[in-house]
């Protein structure tokens, strides 16, 4: 199938992008990722500068690549990532546009590859449970509700992609925040610290310039995970109790 | 102090005074309009202009009236403000735009609600600042036994205006769209969003946002067809 691709090309964050346009021919059984290596070695071949974008486990587990595909984080798929999403699901000729992340909070670094170091930064405030755990205690020692424990589950499988963010028309990082503080959060050994991580996510989140939530949902549609925007109103909950608590 | 200041000041906070006021202002919509669906009566205002006194003499509604124009301003100005600051959080926007199942009220809550605040100040200006402004004639009232102010002859004139008319219509039909959004946000921000409240709470926002908008509309063209 031959392909047009408009693509974002930036050299660093100081400099002001553009898009530009190549022809790739690819066949309907690659991943999009392994249609931009195609792209690339093209590009080195006729001597020059390849795309750069995120890419490591390529089986949609890392949260690494990123990418959004004609306006939507991951592209036309729900619930995959970019490394997921085959090229059957576009057609022959298609004109297919692709762009970084955008939010102020995701400074481009160059071409398709934003730094995302500010979930890092979120995760450091409170993405973690300090207690010693001293040895590995037997499996039922902790009586744990199944529903309470797939809920956690659910939120544990956020993989930190910026997906939501990248979606969300505020820039808001809330789904990615609330899934990390629904996942600790819901589990006895993450409850006994509970509000100081949650204010403190909270207040990480907003220091490193994420806009503000209005409930769109347009994060959990995007989200390749599927998070879920009951975490968002529980980290609501959570940080109203835990502020006014005495 | 300090925990108070960043409860306000934090993304959450400010989103707990939107959600807050908001709500209040949706309880204001009902007493609004059941109030003014006195103008229905065919009474030529009789009711209306004695509910117009009341409500501009009686001290707890006074004081009540005043905070329901700091909530106004608070709702507004916050809001202004968050959509500015959202704007500047996204920074450059995405050259195609991907179709996502998002309804357009929830983008767009920042358009609708100044939309809402210029309705409020032309709808205030026409009726409210008349009133208190002196300029509308005096009418016995039977029932006080004392002259009132003639509310109610203001509102037939105007609605006997079809631009007035399909202003005030329009008006209406932008606040069905943010109350489509905004009930259900609303509660969402509170905290409240589960399997077994939720679909009840959107249901009867969805019911809100339709039903009250409506319910104003009636007024102005029922009385422009009579």
């Amino acid at each position: 199938m031959n392909l047009t691709l408009k693509v974002w090309r930036q050299k660093n964050d100081k400099a002001s992008g553009k898009f530009e346009e190549y022809q790739v021919e690819a066949t309907e059984h690659m991943s999009f990722l392994e249609m931009l290596d195609v792209l690339n070695e093209d590009i080195l071949e006729n001597k020059g500068e390849p795309v750069a974008f995120d890419h490591d486990c390529r089986e949609g587990i890392c949260g690494t690549c990123s990418l959004t595909i004609n306006g939507r984080p991951h592209g036309p798929n729900r619930g995959t990532t970019t490394c997921q999403l085959h090229m059957r699901h576009f057609n022959d000729g298609d004109t297919i546009t692709i762009e970084p992340w955008r939010a102020e909070a995701f400074p481009v670094v160059k071409d398709l590859v934003v730094d995302r170091s500010s979930f890092d930064r979120i995760i450091q405030a409170g993405g973690f449970i300090s207690v010693n755990t001293g040895q590995a205690v037997d499996g039922n020692s902790i009586p744990i509700e199944k529903e309470i424990a797939a809920e956690s589950f659910d939120a544990a499988t956020c993989i930190g992609c910026g997906a939501c963010v990248a979606a969300c028309p505020n820039g808001a990082a809330m789904l990615f925040t609330s899934a990390k503080v629904s996942h600790l959060g819901l589990l006895p050994q993450g409850k006994v610290e509970q509000d100081k991580r949650v204010v403190k996510m909270v207040e990480t989140m907003d220091d490193e310039g994420f806009g503000n939530c209005t409930n769109i949902g347009a994060c959990h549609v995007e989200c390749p995970k599927e998070i879920k925007l009951e975490n968002i109103a529980r980290m609501n909950r959570q940080y109203f109790a835990a502020k006014i608590k005495a | 102090m300090k925990w108070l200041t960043t409860l306000f000041t934090s993304s959450l906070g400010r989103k707990l005074i939107m959600s807050l006021t908001g709500l209040f202002l949706c309880s204001f919509l009902v007493i609004h309009l059941l109030g003014n669906f006195q103008l229905l009566k065919g009474d030529e205002g009789v009711a209306f202009n004695d509910y117009a006194y009341f409500m501009t003499h009686f001290l707890p509604i006074k004081i009540v009236s005043f905070g329901l124009y700091a909530m106004i301003l608070v709702h507004a100005i916050l809001g202004i403000m968050l959509t500015i600051q959202n704007k500047k959080a996204k920074g450059k926007t995405y050259a195609k735009s991907g179709t996502t199942n998002v309804s357009w009220a929830s983008k767009n809550m920042g358009l609708l609600g100044t939309l809402i605040l210029a309705f409020i100040f032309i709808h205030m200006g026409d009726f409210w600042f008349k009133m208190k402004m002196d300029q509308l004639p005096m009418v016995m009232s039977e029932s006080l036994g004392f002259e009132v102010k003639d509310l109610y002859f203001r509102v037939a004139q105007a609605f006997e205006n079809p631009v007035i008319v399909i202003a005030y219509i329009i008006g209406q039909l932008v606040l069905a769209f943010h109350l489509w959004h905004g009930f259900g946000s609303g509660f969402v921000t509170l905290g409240l969003n589960n399997k077994k409240y939720s679909p009840i709470i959107n249901a009867i926002g969805r019911i809100f946002a339709v039903v009250v908008p409506i319910g104003y509309a009636l007024i102005p063209i029922i009385h422009y067809l009579r």
